[in-house]
């Protein structure tokens, strides 16, 4: 059994102190949690892949050791990596991620086998199984997870390429937009082609954009935050500082007209707002954000169909339930299917849902693991973007600390987006579920975002490398015995 | 950057939170309406696993309409109809694409298994180690009057109700045209959804709706019966005479109503009450519905069953007939001949036939007679109702003699029944401008000792065209349909 020999290995590290540790023993890594963690994400994952194949086919699957054996040694590699290169990253990031990611792949093999049944049926032409492709973008993602952190030891260092990401982000913003390139899925351009792959550039954009905001934000914080005048205890930024905000709002909307993608749109402008906000600490940005976010959505509702359709649907669901309305009115049926505890995994018909695998996989989620199921991976998304914040407040550098607020609210704005979006609580927007949804170009960038969020939080973390006198040497010595007696 | 930091970080917990309480309300309160909704297949979907009871009629030999056989397949069980189209409106279907109608949708948790008196059953089923299967519903349908109705019906548009007017069961229900529940429950999605494109097709005529509940139509001359009654109620007697003019110029209008084919009524002034209803006179009629007054009228509409929304059982909700409110004088002397906007539903016309049928006492339709676990053991049985009561015995009785005449020397000769006393009335309705009358047919047999009463709407006269009228398209199938309930 992994978990067996696993576990004392663990409790030996940590008992000796880390190599990579300086000399003088730090604060705890809380490495082995994270091992034990990962090992429990592993058990949950490998027991829904069981139990899919029990309710499905009656028997346990046969693929359950390879799955197993192969998502096993990649969460190993993403741990032992940590530990190698950032050993005082939070304990806790990864294992949800990975648990996330795991449940994910389940969830996606599990429709695999509804479509089938569905060709089998009559009920559509043709099925592809999705799941061992999802398992290879896993693999690549965490690849890139791993290199990340092994490439880049100090995530300052981003700074310097601030204005080349800030370029490649926008130029793969406007690739789907490119002929032949781009390709238009669901009335969305916003994909383009790479050889048989169909690639998602905005959500590797999002990545660049945000190192590309945090950077210039950092450098002109000071500017940004000058007051002209105050309004009702307001403090208003100068007129002429307006512009980058201003600018950052038209390109949303473009990304709107142009590639009619709601969900980008929206979610780079909060991006952007959020990171002004914390930047300049000003109110101010905040509320004229809200503003200009009120005003684009606004016209966006009364010139374009596409996004008053979207309205109408959230508004009215049951008002054309078989053709506008179905998707959203089949997620509901879904969730409330599922009730309270769920149908159990393989016995809904999440397939019912109309991209159950990509933007509506809460709703298959929500069939066959209930409210409880869904309350629980709302949770975890909810602590990684906690973790994440947490990193943030630790770190000691504006550039590091903007970032990871962009990394952490980028999180937490898409889940809210697309959760909200098949709930029914605000109008639907297309955007995937972080590492549940099936999605290459969304599992891999999501994992390069946890990567550099365990780069900040591994150097939030890090004892300062501060010179100190003997008797402070001392009395870290004394400090760290007692740490070792009480172990 | 702290402080706004922090902001941040409780904003985003405030996110999820919104996200946790919606799908708090959306899985428990909200629940219940999306997981029953009819368009929500998935329940349907796990009931193909269990074997569903079986819709039988009662009688020798136990005829199974509706049954369910297992298959090799993702979906276990399929069902069957193996009567075809003879009782779709009745058993409704039951398919995993568009939900079920009918009794599969009313009687469903018994059918299902799912209902409450099955449990033990389900229980010991389980624990025996048995395969669950659901309940029987054994409907009061009878077989030769359900395929005399069809046959009348073959060809044409319309509906036939066929009531036991002493219980108020459900002998015969048909509507025309009709269509396949195989069809719409097979495991065949493309063939199912082709099916149900063409049904809902233009021209086709609807054939999904039970026009015998869930339509209204003019009731033309059959209501006259119901305006004679309102007359009887007050003193009148069949033979008092009244005033029937070849023509009436009814108030605050100028055109004048004539009678059919502009004949003249009786001696062409006044006639006997009888009389009136046996040649169905409508300047008779309307007068007399003027002299009754509009409350008269509508109370006694009402009290048949007009305006009742809650008719349930049928096998689902039936509609409303319709007395219209606010008539001035043109309109209720028109009303009183069933004309203007008096719609009634067919099964509404055979209650008022089963009400006179029955001595003045409406019993409430219903189709299911009894249920049963799968061990056949009865679970509940039909408890016969009395609706209302419409008319006083001797109206009734008085009604009955009246009806006979139409039959035996009026316009409803065609409903005779050899050695059998029918009593009946014909209606002509006109409908649409240039469109040919809807014939009507409403009566019970024996008037002695009824047994059935019965309905016959054929929409436009069917293939008779603007020759059509009651008496000649839609009383034959009537008599048909009581000659099979009388073995005849």
């Amino acid at each position: 059994m992994r978990d067996g020999d696993a576990h004392p290995r663990a409790v030996g590290d940590a008992v000796t102190a880390p190599a990579a540790a300086p000399v003088l023993p730090g604060p705890p890594t809380r490495r082995a949690t994270e091992l034990l963690l990962l090992v429990f994400a592993l058990g949950l994952s490998l027991a829904g892949y069981t139990a899919v194949g029990l309710a499905i086919d009656g028997k346990v699957p046969s693929g359950v050791a390879g799955y197993g054996a192969g998502l096993g040694a990649l969460f190993l590699a993403a741990h032992l990596v940590v530990r190698w290169v950032a050993p005082y990253a939070d304990p806790l990031i990864v294992p949800c991620v990975a648990l996330l990611n795991g449940l994910g792949l389940v969830m996606v093999r599990r429709l695999d086998f509804a479509e089938a049944a569905d060709v089998r049926l009559g009920n559509a032409d043709a099925a592809r199984a999705d799941a061992p492709l999802q398992l290879v973008w896993t693999a690549l993602g965490i690849a890139l997870f791993v290199a990340v952190l092994v490439l880049l030891r100090d995530h300052s260092r981003l700074a310097r390429y601030s204005y080349t990401c800030g370029a490649v982000g926008i130029l793969l913003l406007l690739l789907p937009n490119l002929p032949v390139l781009g390709r238009t899925i669901n009335g969305a351009r916003l994909w383009i082609r790479v050889g048989p792959l169909q690639v998602q550039p905005s959500e590797v954009a999002k990545l660049a954009l945000m190192i590309f905001f945090a950077s210039y934000l950092v450098s002109k914080r000071e500017v940004l935050s000058l007051a002209s005048r105050r309004v009702a205890g307001l403090q208003l930024p100068r007129a002429r500082d307006l512009g980058p905000v201003l600018l950052a709002w038209a390109a949303s909307l473009s990304v709107l007209v142009f590639e009619k993608d709601l969900g980008s749109s929206l979610l780079f402008f909060g991006i952007f707002i959020v990171m002004l906000y914390v930047a300049t600490e000003r109110t101010s940005w905040l509320l004229i954000g809200l503003g200009l976010f009120a005003a684009g959505a606004y016209t966006a509702y009364r010139v374009f169909g596409h996004v008053r359709l979207r309205v109408d649907i959230w508004l009215h669901p049951f008002s054309d339930p078989d053709d506008k309305g179905y998707q959203l009115v089949q997620s509901l049926f879904g969730f409330g299917t599922g009730g309270l505890t769920g149908t159990g995994l393989g016995q809904g018909s999440p397939d019912k849902v109309p991209f159950a695998k990509t933007d509506f996989i809460l709703a298959a989620f929500g069939e066959e693991l209930g409210l409880v199921g869904v309350m629980a991976l709302l949770v975890v998304f909810a602590l990684i973007v906690q973790r994440g914040m947490r990193a943030a407040l630790g770190c000691r550098d504006a550039f590091g600390k903007l970032l990871a607020v962009g990394l952490s609210f980028s999180l937490a704005l898409q889940v809210f987006v697309i959760a909200g979006g098949v709930t029914g609580l605000i109008p639907l927007t297309g955007v995937t579920l972080p590492w549940l949804s099936y999605g290459g170009s969304s599992v891999v960038s999501n994992w390069v975002l946890v990567a550099l969020l365990m780069r900040i939080s591994d150097a939030a973390r890090r004892p300062a490398p501060t010179p100190v006198s003997p008797g402070a040497v001392l009395a870290a010595l004394e400090d760290a015995e007692t740490q070792v007696v009480r172990r | 950057m702290n402080r706004p930091l922090r902001r941040v970080a409780v904003a985003c917990l405030l996110l999820f939170g919104l996200l946790l309480v919606n799908v708090n309300a959306r899985q428990t309160v909200l629940a219940g309406g999306y997981r029953d909704n009819e368009r929500n297949t998935r329940v349907l979907v796990r009931n193909y696993e269990r074997e569903r009871g079986a819709i039988a009629l009662d009688g020798p030999g136990r005829t199974v309409i509706a049954k369910s056989t297992r298959t090799k397949g993702p979906l276990t069980y399929l069902r069957t109809y193996p009567s075809k189209s003879t009782f779709a409106h009745v058993t409704g279907y039951y398919s995993f694409i568009y939900g079920s109608a009918g009794v599969e949708s009313v009687q469903d948790p018994v059918l299902s298994g799912e209902d409450s008196r099955l449990t033990f059953t389900r229980l010991s089923d389980q624990l025996a180690g048995r395969e669950p299967r659901g309940g029987d519903v054994v409907l009061t349908l009878q077989q030769g009057a359900q395929q005399a109705a069809v046959d009348g019906l073959a060809g044409k548009r319309g509906a036939v109700v066929a009531l036991d007017p002493r219980t108020g069961a459900v002998l015969a229900m048909a509507s025309a045209p009709t269509y396949d529940p195989n069809r719409l429950s097979s495991f065949e999605p493309k063939e199912i959804r082709a099916y149900r494109a063409q049904l809902l097709a233009k021209g086709a005529g609807n054939p999904l709706l039970n026009r015998a509940t869930r339509e209204t139509y003019p009731p033309g001359s059959t209501f006259k019966v119901i305006t004679a009654a309102a007359a009887l109620e007050k003193g009148l007697t069949p033979e008092t005479r009244i005033p029937s003019p070849t023509q009436l110029t009814l108030p605050q209008t100028s055109r004048p109503l004539n009678n059919f084919g502009g004949e003249p009524c009786g001696d062409g002034s006044t006639s006997t009450l009888a009389d009136a209803l046996r040649i169905s006179c409508n300047t008779a009629f309307a007068q007399l519905g003027l002299d009754l007054g509009v409350d008269a009228v509508r109370a006694q509409a009402e009290a048949f069953g007009f305006g009742d929304s809650t008719l349930d059982g049928v096998p689902d909700k039936a509609v409303a007939s319709v007395f219209p409110a606010d008539l001035n004088q043109a309109q209720l002397g028109q009303s009183s001949i069933g004309q203007f906007s008096v719609a009634a539903t067919p099964l509404q016309m055979a209650m008022v036939a089963a009400g006179i049928a029955n001595g003045g006492q409406v019993m409430r339709p219903y189709v299911v007679d009894e249920v049963q676990a799968p061990d056949l053991n009865r679970l509940s049985g039909a408890d016969p109702e009395v609706y209302s009561r419409a008319v006083s015995r001797d109206t009734a009785t008085a009604l009955t003699g009246m009806m006979e005449q139409v039959v035996d020397a009026g316009t409803g000769t065609s409903a005779q029944i050899p050695g059998v006393r029918v009593a009946g009335k014909t209606g002509t309705a006109q409908n649409a401008v240039g469109a040919a009358p809807h014939a009507w047919f409403i009566g019970f047999a024996p008037a002695d000792d009824p047994q059935v009463a019965v309905a016959v709407l054929v929409e436009n006269g069917g293939n008779a065209g603007s020759e059509a009228t009651g008496g000649r398209v839609a009383a034959p199938i009537a008599r048909d349909v009581m000659q099979a309930v009388l073995g005849r």
